[in-house]
């Protein structure tokens, strides 16, 4: 950012919640099917057709509204938003408009600033006011590609027509393209989190626009706002805006003028590209969808979800630091993801070791899930095993250095921690009495040492430990020889 | 017979002013009517607007014993531009009412002048968007051989809708335009809300309110069809019924001296259709048509 400039930006994200079904009729929401096989007469806007509100769009809209500190309107109206274009079959979108869904929220969360690498410096909190959160139907898909004689026609596919939307809007309050990165990345987490989406900007199933203006510093007013579209990652969001404001800077700079406008991201080009201007925007001519009765959720509802939900991150991390004495960057990691978080409780307890099975699971475990592309769901170690791993190191049954072999086998093959170290034949020898044998053996193989040592040269003292553990074949637990094999040389 | 909004299911019902629209019964007797709206009264889950709000049995309660029944009569709306023999034919009809042991009550219904502007910019305003969808995308006619986008939807709905239905999809754009939309829509919606409040209070006093079904004998075959205007305003009594969303019924009252036929409306308040059955019947039993009416094509 150059001196003097100071940047405005406002996010506007559509999230797919999680239905089995369409918002407004019982058409599968499923992806990947034949084009237009996910229809029916509602969803292809047929004459005479009627949208019937699917109520468990309601409950994740309601999930997504609670997980992103929204209040939830107790009426809710839908509208028409009325536009043409092929993708939308009955002309116009149902949408929400000045009743939405959920308003008002305040959300805190943390950003950082980044080095020229884009890696994170310095954490500090941000609050965010999030303006809204309606619900909504997402529209079918155009395409221009890959069927016989797209030179002359296009095609249309509806079966994602009916999908339904969040659609979350925030006041204008990021002011660097990383607090608008960490934003969008807060909202994923928090919808995946709770349920209430997949949230997956590369499957489309998260779509971001940002609303960027720039101005002179201590500058009152907003500048001309430019909307960009075809963010189809976070990354892509936050070069995005950079590219943005150094064009708007720079024209400004150099005497010229900015039109309020729609830019597309081209990332292969780096830049963005006018796709209308303001004179064309739109007229929606929204009023409200008279074939839906408002919508009503009452507070017994809105508690049922709460309760419904799981601990938010937020929470969950602050707990974990104060109930299992974690650090800062433990608990953010292993509440990185609901699955992971909840792994992590579970092996904790099967440890009865907090820290240790932390340590386990991120350091080691979560290397090998990260390798293998799984999630902590799908971990073939349960986190019990992983627990029962850990409580064989603690009990001194095995070593750490060990405990890393078996916690690869035991990824590998899906065996349990006994089983493995059954099989392999590492468990320690820990009782005195084995141990006292073998170190009587070996004292009397080596009179002249012993001699020596009881003479003063303690130095010795490591050679016996090596002939113990070598008479043991490294199963005797180092600790125990070094207590029996002091009191004996002593005697 | 007009039920009450929510009253019969939409669905499969091509939509015109969605918040009007409302399936109703043709007959050729009051209990024809009566059968056919028990048939298909009631909750449907396919149509969000549907109350579920019990269906009785109508015909059962064709009983011809109205005594005591209060009818209310708007006379503020039987001035100007009512048909003197649409009036007479009324007037009739009341003093028969009269004689069935109906009570007659004045009503006043202080809102229902502006019936037909808010009707025409809420039924156009929803007819813009519900008529979108024809647009020669997914089916019904597309225009030939169009060059890109925008003129294949021009062509194909220059081409698909009538000169009435261009002039209706235009009024309602209008009315829904930023700048417009606080002037015309959501005012109109206000003076909606005034109408339904105007009869909620009249049927405090009265069970039925008794007026014209239109303000002059039906149209010859062809007549008015290029003066919107007169066409609209032969509305002014039925519209108000769909403004408000309670249940109508007309039934004939007599002829004109050209032969056509002139029609009597009872409105009532809402899910009453049991009691403007039984009042329409007991007038149709009592003065059955004793003559047909003419079939007249315009000059
Ligand atoms: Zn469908």
């Amino acid at each position: 950012m150059k001196d003097g400039w100071e940047v405005v930006i406002g996010l506007e994200i559509h999230a797919q919640l999680s239905t089995e079904t369409k918002i407004f009729c019982g058409c599968s929401t499923h992806v990947g099917d034949e084009p237009n096989a996910n229809t029916c007469p509602v969803c292809l806007g047929l004459p005479g057709a009627l949208p019937v509100l699917n109520r468990r769009a309601v409950e994740l809209g309601a999930r997504a509204a609670l997980s992103l500190g929204l209040r939830i309107n107790e009426t809710s109206i839908f509208s028409r938003k009325n536009y043409f274009y092929p993708d939308l079959p009955k002309g116009y979108q149902i949408s929400q408009y000045d009743r939405p869904f959920s308003e008002r929220g305040v959300l805190e969360i943390m950003t950082a600033t980044r080095d020229e690498g884009g890696h994170a410096r310095e954490w500090r909190p941000l609050t965010v006011r999030v303006t809204r959160l309606h619900l909504e139907e997402d529209a079918g898909k155009n395409v221009h590609e890959g069927l016989p004689e797209t030179e002359r026609y296009s095609y249309v596919d509806l079966n994602r027509a009916g999908t339904p939307l969040a659609e979350i809007v925030t006041e204008p309050d990021f002011r660097t393209s990383w607090e608008a990165y960490d934003y969008v990345n807060h909202v994923r987490k928090a919808l995946q989190w709770v349920g209430a989406s997949d949230a997956d900007m590369e499957k489309g199933n998260l779509r971001c626009e940002a609303n960027v203006s720039v101005r002179r510093v201590g500058d009152e007013r907003f500048g001309t706002k430019v909307e960009l579209k075809n963010l189809n990652s976070v990354r892509f969001m936050q070069r995005a805006i950079e590219f943005e404001i150094e064009r708007q800077v720079n024209t400004l700079e150099a005497g010229g003028r900015l039109t309020q406008e729609t830019r597309l991201w081209d990332d292969r080009a780096g830049e963005t590209r006018v796709m209308r201007s303001k004179e064309e925007a739109h007229d929606y001519r929204y009023f409200p969808e008279p074939d839906l009765p408002p919508l009503t959720v009452s507070a017994e509802f809105i508690e049922g979800v709460r309760r419904s939900m799981p601990e938010l991150p937020d929470a969950r991390h602050r707990r974990f630091m104060e109930e299992y004495g974690l650090t800062f960057e433990d608990a953010s990691t292993l509440t990185r993801e609901l699955t992971l978080a909840d792994f992590y409780e579970r092996a904790a307890k099967a440890a009865a070791n907090p820290r240790g099975a932390a340590n386990w699971l991120k350091g080691e475990l979560l290397r090998e899930l990260d390798a293998a592309g799984v999630g902590a769901d799908a971990s073939p170690v349960s986190p019990e095993e992983l627990g029962a791993l850990v409580r064989a190191i603690d009990g001194g049954k095995i070593s750490g250095k060990q405990g890393k072999e078996v916690l690869v086998e035991m990824f590998s093959t899906g065996k349990g921690a006994a089983d493995v170290i059954e099989e392999r034949g590492l468990a320690q020898v820990s009782d005195a009495g084995e141990i006292e044998r073998i170190i009587g053996d070996v004292l009397a193989a080596n009179q002249q040492q012993v001699e020596h040592y009881r003479a003063g040269k303690e130095g010795l003292f490591g050679f016996f430990v090596g002939q113990v553990m070598k008479a043991s074949k490294g199963k005797a637990n180092p600790k125990v020889v070094n207590e029996l094999l002091k009191a004996k040389l002593s005697e | 017979m007009k039920p009450t909004y929510g009253r019969v299911s939409r669905y499969g019902l091509v939509a015109f002013g969605s918040s009007l629209d409302q399936v109703s019964v043709f007959g050729l007797t009051v209990k024809d009517a009566a059968l056919v709206l028990g048939a298909i009264a009631g909750r449907d889950p396919h149509d969000a607007t549907t109350a579920d709000v019990p269906v009785p049995d109508y015909a059962a309660e064709l009983n011809g014993d109205i005594r005591g029944a209060r009818i209310g009569v708007p006379r503020a709306l039987f001035g100007e531009g009512l048909d003197a023999e649409v009036r007479a034919g009324v007037e009739a009809a009341i003093e028969a009412y009269r004689e069935l042991g109906a009570e007659i009550v004045d009503v006043e219904l202080p809102h229902a002048k502006y019936c037909i502007a808010v009707y025409y910019i809420i039924a156009t305003a929803e007819a813009s968007s519900n008529l979108a969808r024809y647009d020669g995308v997914r089916y019904g006619h597309r225009a030939e051989e169009s060059d890109e986008l925008r003129q294949m939807y021009r062509r194909t709905r220059d081409e698909g809708f009538g000169t009435e239905v261009k002039r209706r999809i235009m009024l309602g754009t209008y009315v829904l335009s930023s700048g417009y939309y606080d002037a015309y829509y959501l005012k109109a919606q206000k003076v909606r809300t005034l109408i339904k409040q105007d009869f909620l209070s009249a049927f405090e006093r009265c069970d039925a309110i008794l007026t014209p079904t239109t303000p002059t004998p039906a149209f010859m075959l062809g007549e008015k069809t290029d003066d919107p205007l007169a066409m609209y305003l032969n509305d002014i009594y039925t519209c108000t019924a769909n403004l408000a969303g309670i249940p109508g019924i007309s039934v004939p009252c007599g002829l004109s001296s050209d032969g056509l036929p002139i029609g009597l409306q009872l409105v009532g308040a809402h899910w009453s259709e049991a009691t403007i059955l039984r009042l329409a019947h007991a007038y149709e039993q009592a003065h059955p048509l004793t003559a047909r009416p003419r079939i007249v094509a315009a000059a």
